[in-house]
């Protein structure tokens, strides 16, 4: 085999060997000097981001057999990934110490899941997808029980477990059969295979299709697949839901298009039907019971739902527009994600979570600043211009237009409206009621910093969106 | 560099800019206090200086000709084709103006009633002025649209945190009324991009359409346009929204932003879909009588002084919208331009009425703490001045000749005897109406005995509130006796639009 196809992998292998590094190291750290694996884990991804940019394709590559690929998403996915767990550790970390779940764990679990992430960005094979999407979900079980002690933390994490253990399941019978009908595990492979041979096209393809996009709901968290997403949100320890809704969305993303449409891009008048379905049902489900949640987590949690179901319906739109839009609206929706949990986490203190939609009463009174923020944020989750949101729903409606779906693009906007209303309900706790909270919020200078300025990216990318999606039109021209 | 080439951007972003530096030198301080009146000097200042500035588009401003100007067009976003697109013609011109001039009536009538946050609260209007402004001057669907809900936003915050009691209530629901309102409007925007590829609206006018997608963007544009007027039935936000928002928030609301959708009457769904709008004309003007007549018989029964401005306001802005769709009804040419420009007179004149109005009640209200109609009465007792200024701007609101609010009803009412005699008839109601529900509260509130120990303790005007008060009643007089140089502005402009509204594209 030639060594150069290991440079192509080489983000991965490194990061792997900063693992066991950090690890290992780990076990010498004395409690009190916990920030020194804190400090690790961020050289590592910052190592990772340098080897990431230094060894970046000139165009598509396969290596490993073809069943590792390295292109213009994986990229693109890869650098935003290793962004947000470096947000999610940033944001974690103060809240971490001062409830005693300080531990180096968290980092290491983190680092593992952001490998079992750029595997699953980078596979050209069903099986190296697997195998990538179960080194991201057992890491996550893990850390959404990473406080034992937290009986709700627990229950979730068990939740999770034996829901994703069906799920992954669903996924491999799936798999076996696309094996099955087509001979080949290869995404390229398998998309020529249907090509040569119309024929493949059957009954017992669309069989296994049809457990393929179980998985994709449930990794996605999308209608009727979702029920685990509300109750790991809130479950989980603040800094784990944050590290939850952001990067393993990419992740997702990845999954759902490498294997839609570079693995079954033949199938798409069959799928896309299933991924219709599925994304209405997100829309409509995520919007409506999100406005009867009291626990902001849990909000967030069926908010995030009826994003996908955005990010769904512009997959199935099937055209490149559609896909650019997609990866738009998920990289812009994070970063409104990210901001918004970490705003929970700053108003969180030892021994006190702030979990309720109540305890965001009176923000405006207590810290102006990241009352604005949060108000920042929301309006972008809710696709109200200025703010990046609107963007990333402009274009998905523009994608459904251009595609033939009116109707499609109607009901985003009329879900939309349903969905500002508890968007807004956080805007009218933080600026119309009086709270009764008056502790002064607690966060160190860099904490502050960044989040301020993930706060004000969403107003910043909304004023100049331009080039994020030029850049995300380009990654589709250049498959 | 010739600054008058950036005048357009000056106007929308230096308010803006404004407000966050009153924003940024903060609230909390007591009343009197140097930094509390230096950010009240920061927002007054911004907002005259705004002012100012428009003087000189006005100057700028050449009547003779229908196409924009002071235009500045630089790419925004390549990769959509979006441009910051910003350009004014006689339509517009006259709404920024209007916008200049109230928004720094607000700042003053303000200045010390809010004691809750201040800053936040002339940051609110400095920033809302700023995005008014873009509303009129953008060119580019996709920055209108951005303006039309970014604006949303801060009076949003303005109803819900200095509003009255059941502000959340009523901020909610005029958020969500005019966002649902409005994102149709973004799915035909969108629509004809794809079909034009472009968002500039010139574009849009040039675009060929059939007769079903004429017809489902002007429902889709009237929807938007109806809420925000608003039209009967969807107007129920509007009541709400004016009797707990704050003072400035129900001057704004009223003198500007129902203007929002007159404006985009007459600057996307006329040129934009000419045959939907001559399709659905009829329906529209019947919408407009409904609201004339039925709902000056429900400001007839109102016993909350806001309310029943409100609910005028709905009746008034019936006549800009029946004035604006007389067009396919009137076969002479001069008949057409007098509706539109009717409607376009109609709205600058309720924006200074409805807002001196609001500003009235306000005065009381800070005194009294009341809105009731039943807990006032011989108030000319204690308030001559005051209530010299009320009945003034009553008697406006009735349309009486010499005010501004005689000339735009006038207007529409000679245009629709053109087009038919009933439209006529009904329309005249409200001269009848109007004059039977402003006065009736005059006479209860303003007039007869002293009826209660709060209206006996009444002090008259202060001095800030005079002045407010003043520049209004003169500016009311000014457009009634000489409306002339408003009229001259837009009257090319809409004698254009007229002729391309005629030419259809089918």
């Amino acid at each position: 085999m030639d060594i150069s196809a290991y440079i192509f992998a080489a983000p991965e292998i490194v990061l792997l060997v900063l693992i066991c590094v950090v690890l290992i190291a780990d076990l010498f750290v004395d409690h009190e000097r916990r920030m020194a694996t804190y400090w690790m884990s961020m050289a590592s991804l910052g190592i990772t981001l340098w080897i990431l940019l230094a060894t970046a394709p000139e165009s598509r590559t396969l290596v490993f057999s073809n069943a590792y690929v390295s292109d213009a998403l994986s990229q693109v996915l890869k650098i935003t990934a290793v962004g947000f767990v470096a947000l999610a550790f940033l944001y974690s970390r103060d809240y971490l110490r001062a409830n005693d779940i300080h531990k180096g764990e968290f980092y290491v679990l983190g680092l593992v899941g952001l490998l079992g992430m750029m595997i699953m960005i980078s596979a050209n094979s069903l099986l190296i997808m697997y195998l990538g999407l179960e080194t991201l979900a057992l890491s996550l079980y893990a850390l959404v029980a990473i406080d034992r002690n937290n009986a709700t933390a627990a229950e979730s994490a068990m939740k999770y477990f034996v829901l994703g253990a069906i799920a992954s399941g669903a996924l491999l019978y799936g798999i076996s059969w696309v094996y099955g009908v087509t001979g080949t595990l290869m995404f390229d492979e398998i998309a020529a295979a249907i090509a040569a041979d119309p024929s493949l096209n059957n009954l017992s393809l669309w069989f296994g299709l049809a457990f393929l996009i179980v998985g994709i709901s449930f990794k996605f968290g999308a209608v009727p697949f979702h029920m685990w997403l509300p109750d790991v949100y809130q479950g989980a320890r603040t800094p784990v839901t944050l590290y939850i809704a952001t990067a393993p969305k990419l992740a997702a993303l990845a999954f759902t298009i490498r294997i839609l449409v570079d693995g079954l891009g033949g199938l798409q008048d069959t799928w896309a039907a299933m991924v219709m379905v599925v994304a209405v049902l997100s829309l409509l489900v995520g919007n409506v019971v999100a406005i009867a949640q009291t626990n902001i987590k849990r909000m967030l949690g069926y908010s995030t739902i009826a994003h996908v179901g955005f990010i769904l319906l512009a997959i199935f739109v099937g055209t490149d527009k559609g896909y650019s839009a997609a990866l738009f609206y998920t990289v812009t929706y994070i970063v409104a994600a990210a901001g918004a949990f970490g705003i929970i986490i700053l108003l969180s203190r030892r021994g006190y979570d702030a979990e309720l939609l109540s305890d965001f009463k009176g923000l405006n009174a207590r810290s102006p600043w990241f009352a604005l923020l949060m108000m920042f944020l929301m309006f972008s989750m809710a696709g109200v211009p200025p703010f990046i949101g609107f963007f990333g729903k402009l274009n998905v409606i523009d994608a459904a237009l251009s595609a033939g779906y009116p109707g499609l693009a109607v009901l985003m906007v009329l879900v939309s409206v349903v969905g500002a209303y508890y968007y807004l309900r956080v805007i009218w706790y933080m600026y119309f009621e009086k709270g009764e909270d008056q502790a002064v919020l607690q966060a160190s200078t860099d904490t502050r910093l960044v989040l301020s300025l993930n706060g004000l990216a969403v107003l910043a990318l909304g004023i100049v969106p331009g080039w994020l999606w030029a850049l995300c039109t380009a990654v589709f021209a250049a498959l | 560099m010739n600054l008058s080439q950036y005048l357009l951007s000056i106007l929308i972003w230096l308010p803006i800019a404004g407000g966050v530096v009153a924003l940024a030198i903060g609230n909390d301080d007591e009343l009197g206090s140097s930094r509390s009146s230096g950010m009240r000097f920061v927002s007054l200042g911004t907002s005259l200086l705004t002012f100012v500035i428009s003087i000189g588009l006005y100057q700028g401003f050449d009547n003779g000709t229908s196409a924009m100007q002071f235009v500045e067009r630089v790419s925004w976003i390549p990769s959509l084709d979006v441009w910051y697109y910003l350009g004014v013609d006689g339509i517009s011109v006259p709404l920024i103006l209007l916008t200049t001039f109230i928004t720094p009536l607000v700042v003053i009538a303000g200045w010390d009633t809010i004691k809750v946050r201040p800053a936040q609260y002339f940051a609110a209007f400095l920033i809302l002025e700023g995005l008014m402004i873009g509303v009129f001057c953008a060119l580019d669907g996709l920055l209108f649209y951005v303006f039309w809900e970014a604006m949303l936003i801060p009076m949003f915050l303005i109803i819900g945190v200095w509003g009255g009691e059941r502000r959340i209530y009523a901020t909610i629901k005029f958020f969500l009324y005019t966002f649902l309102g409005s994102v149709l409007m973004l799915v035909a925007f969108i629509y004809l991009y794809g079909l034009t590829g472009s968002f500039d609206l010139f574009k849009f006018m040039n675009a060929p359409l059939g007769l079903l997608a004429q017809q489902l963007i002007f429902l889709a544009f009237l929807l938007a346009f109806a809420v925000k007027v608003p039209m009967w039935p969807v107007h129920t936000w509007l009541p709400d929204a004016h009797v707990e928002a704050p003072t400035g928030g129900s001057v704004i609301l009223a003198a500007i932003m129902l203007k929002m959708g007159g404006y985009g009457f007459v600057r996307l769904s006329l040129p934009i879909v000419p045959d939907g709008s001559a399709y659905f004309a009829n329906f529209v003007i019947a919408l407009s009588l409904i609201a004339v007549v039925y709902i000056g018989f429900v400001a007839l029964m109102q016993k909350d002084m806001k309310k029943l401005i409100a609910y005028s306001s709905i009746a008034h802005m019936g006549f800009v919208t029946l004035g604006f769709f007389l067009l396919w009804s009137i076969t002479a040419e001069t008949g057409t331009v007098l509706g539109i420009s009717g409607g376009m007179v109609q709205m600058v004149s309720h924006g200074l009425i409805s807002g001196a109005l609001f500003l009235c009640v306000g005065v009381l209200y800070d005194r009294v703490h009341s809105r009731q109609i039943a807990d006032y009465g011989g108030v000319a007792n204690t308030m001559p001045v005051f209530a010299a200024f009320m009945v003034l701007f009553a008697m406006a609101n009735a349309g009486l000749p010499g005010t501004s609010g005689f000339v735009g009803e006038f207007m529409v009412i000679i245009a629709s005897f053109k087009a038919n005699f009933w439209y006529a008839a009904l329309a005249a109601t409200t001269l009848v109406l109007g004059a039977a529900y402003t006065l009736w509260m005059i006479k209860r509130v303003v007039y007869g005995e002293v009826a209660n120990d709060n209206v006996a303790k009444l002090e008259d005007l202060n001095r800030r509130e005079f002045i407010v008060l003043a520049i209004l009643a003169i500016s009311v007089l000014l457009v009634g006796l000489w409306p002339a140089p408003l009229v001259d502005m837009m009257n090319v402009t809409i004698e254009d639009l007229v002729r391309q509204v005629g030419q259809s594209k089918l």
